[in-house]
């Protein structure tokens, strides 16, 4: 039996592979095509303070290899998200971790303060990086000051672990990386997705109504892995590192590159099921090169 | 709900760039008029499900019947009989079959949207006059003029319903929308199906609201999980939807089917 376990803030996980945020609703949506108990933990769509209406549509387009989105995080708020989506998950035997989102500091303080103080919720990441919404979002993930604030805001009323989501959209990563630790972060991840622009050449028109989107999907696959491989050498903090994982080999490759779980983002729309075989095949893959311990392979490229 | 393999039985071109393709899956089974699937292309690079109406399901067998409009329904098109195809489903909520109970239905399908309401015609024409079907089905058909070659017409007359052909140029049927074409035949109905391009189902909508008789429609979007998780594919709403508590419902599940006047178009 190959030990897939990982140990990520001090708790343990029974394999390194989650959601990334979004791409999974909070798991009901899924759950026909999933066993969700199988999966190393759910990371649940982003949850303000309040609900949110999100961008018109059309919000999503195919792009090669890959997609763009500019949902701009529509959600029911918390007090919905707590009674129902949190409530389905606390009867799975799986570790959640709830994606936060604001439009200013204080909105992110508010729903850190109001989320923590559930015991279902192992982990909080803080969304600093959507490219999606006016106001909050990226502004906070992109200037290395603002991030070490909100950071520093948000650990002071958390009663949980806190990742912060780090964008793409940035020159210096490994800079972005340390002012996350630096303003008490307890874990980061990374990438958010790539803003991003496709245009309608017949119609003369944007393809998504908000103008920009964020690509992911296969086609940024490599860029992700550089990022957490940068990120992750200049930090001491552990990484959840996604972007195009598509297979087992690339969660590896993930994790060899430094992060300590790795998270499934658009190719659960591709295919459903697709974390529980990555689960599987990584095994597959450990039994092949005799790697007892996948913990092993964490950062073995540094 | 599942994503499994289906073979192509058959392929027919029904008139330009519009395509008839049967599949064999145990997907079919499961499946009710108005629902659709996602049909994944084979090329990797093309990575989201194409969401296509059920345009009828028997035993194991799928029938979908969609117009080419970018590169990977153009890719679809192009697989030949006995080829494998990925697809996930059945999707959504499908017609509120129950809504035609003794009533007077009107179909009313806009080129492309005819698909959509063939199952439900096949599955009224068969309730017609029974308890719990609907008094009388008829349906009206409007294509963009005759090239079009009134594809589906043929299926909706077998399945028991009367047709009426209207076209937009007037080269077939009767010259006008298919609003104007059931005004001129005096069509009388007490509930309306309707699917078909947006600014038909706008007039449908108002018509229906007019007329003070519900109207159901089925819309389209842009699509990425089909499932309702990523929130991509929503309708404004005129109250706070349910699951989402804004004015917004997933088109995919909630949908693609909705009571014209829960929505805002």
């Amino acid at each position: 039996m190959k030990d897939l376990s990982v140990s990520f803030c001090r708790m343990k996980f029974k394999n390194p592979v989650t959601c990334a945020s979004g791409t999974f609703g909070s798991g009901i949506e899924y759950s026909e095509f999933v066993d969700l108990d199988g999966l190393g933990a759910i990371t649940t769509k982003g949850v303000s303070v309040d609900a949110w209406e999100g961008n018109p549509t059309p919000r999503v387009a195919e792009t090669p290899s890959g997609m763009m989105n500019a949902i701009g995080l529509q959600n029911p708020g918390a007090d919905v998200f707590i009674k129902r989506d949190l409530a389905f998950l606390k009867k799975h035997d799986v570790p959640v971790i709830v994606n936060v989102c604001g439009h200013s500091t204080e909105e992110y303080v508010k729903a850190v303060k109001l989320l923590s103080e559930r015991e279902e919720i192992a982990l909080l990441e803080i969304n600093v990086s959507c490219p999606n919404v006016k106001e909050g979002g990226i502004a906070f993930g992109t200037d290395p000051k603002s991030l070490f604030e909100i950071t520093k805001a948000v650990k002071k009323v958390s009663k949980k672990p806190v990742i912060m989501k780090l964008s793409p959209n940035v020159t210096d990563i490994a800079l972005m990386a340390r002012s996350a630790e630096e303003g008490g972060a307890d874990a980061i991840s990374l990438i958010n997705t790539f803003t991003a622009m496709k245009i309608d050449i017949y119609k003369k028109s944007f393809v998504l109504a908000n103008r920009t989107g964020g690509l992911s999907g296969p086609a940024i696959h490599p860029i992700a892995v550089r990022m957490v491989y940068e990120a992750s050498k200049a930090v001491s903090i552990p990484v959840i590192g996604m972007g195009g994982i598509a297979c087992a080999a690339d969660a590896i490759e993930m994790m060899m590159a430094g992060a300590v779980m790795v998270a499934v983002g658009m190719m659960n729309f591709h295919e459903p099921s697709l974390m529980t075989d990555i689960i599987k095949d990584i095994e597959a893959w450990m039994d092949e090169t005799g790697t007892e311990k996948i913990s092993d392979i964490i950062g073995c490229m540094h | 709900m599942k994503k499994c393999r289906a073979r192509i039985v058959s392929k027919k071109e029904l008139c330009e760039g519009i395509f008839d393709i049967r599949l064999r899956t145990e997907i079919a089974k499961d499946a009710k008029a108005g629902q659709f699937v996602l049909v994944f292309p084979n090329d990797p690079s093309r990575l989201l499900g194409r969401p296509l109406c059920i345009c009828e399901a028997d035993g194991d067998e799928l029938r979908i019947v969609f117009r080419i409009s970018g590169l990977g329904t153009k890719e679809i098109s192009g697989i030949s009989e006995d080829e494998e195809i990925m697809i996930e489903g059945p999707l959504g909520n499908g017609w509120n079959i129950k809504a035609a109970a003794g009533k007077e239905v009107l179909l009313l399908c806009g080129g492309i949207g005819a698909p959509a309401l063939l199952q439900l015609a096949k599955k009224l024409g068969s309730q017609k006059g029974k308890e719990g079907g609907p008094k009388n089905v008829k349906a009206v058909l409007g294509y963009r003029n005759a090239p079009m070659n009134t594809f589906l017409a043929g299926d909706f007359e077998n399945a028991g319903a009367e047709v009426v052909i209207a076209s937009d140029d007037g080269s077939v049927g009767i010259k006008g929308n298919v609003i104007e074409a059931a005004g001129e035949k005096d069509i009388d109905c007490d509930v309306i199906f309707a699917c078909g391009p947006m600014p038909m189902l706008k007039a449908v909508k108002s018509f229906a609201d007019r007329k003070g008789i519900p109207a159901y429609i089925s819309l389209e979007e842009r699509m990425a999980c089909g499932v309702g998780a990523c929130l991509g594919c929503v309708v404004k709403t005129a109250a706070k939807d349910a699951h989402s508590h804004v004015n917004n419902a997933r088109i995919c599940t909630e949908g693609p089917v909705f009571e014209a006047s829960e929505v805002i178009l």
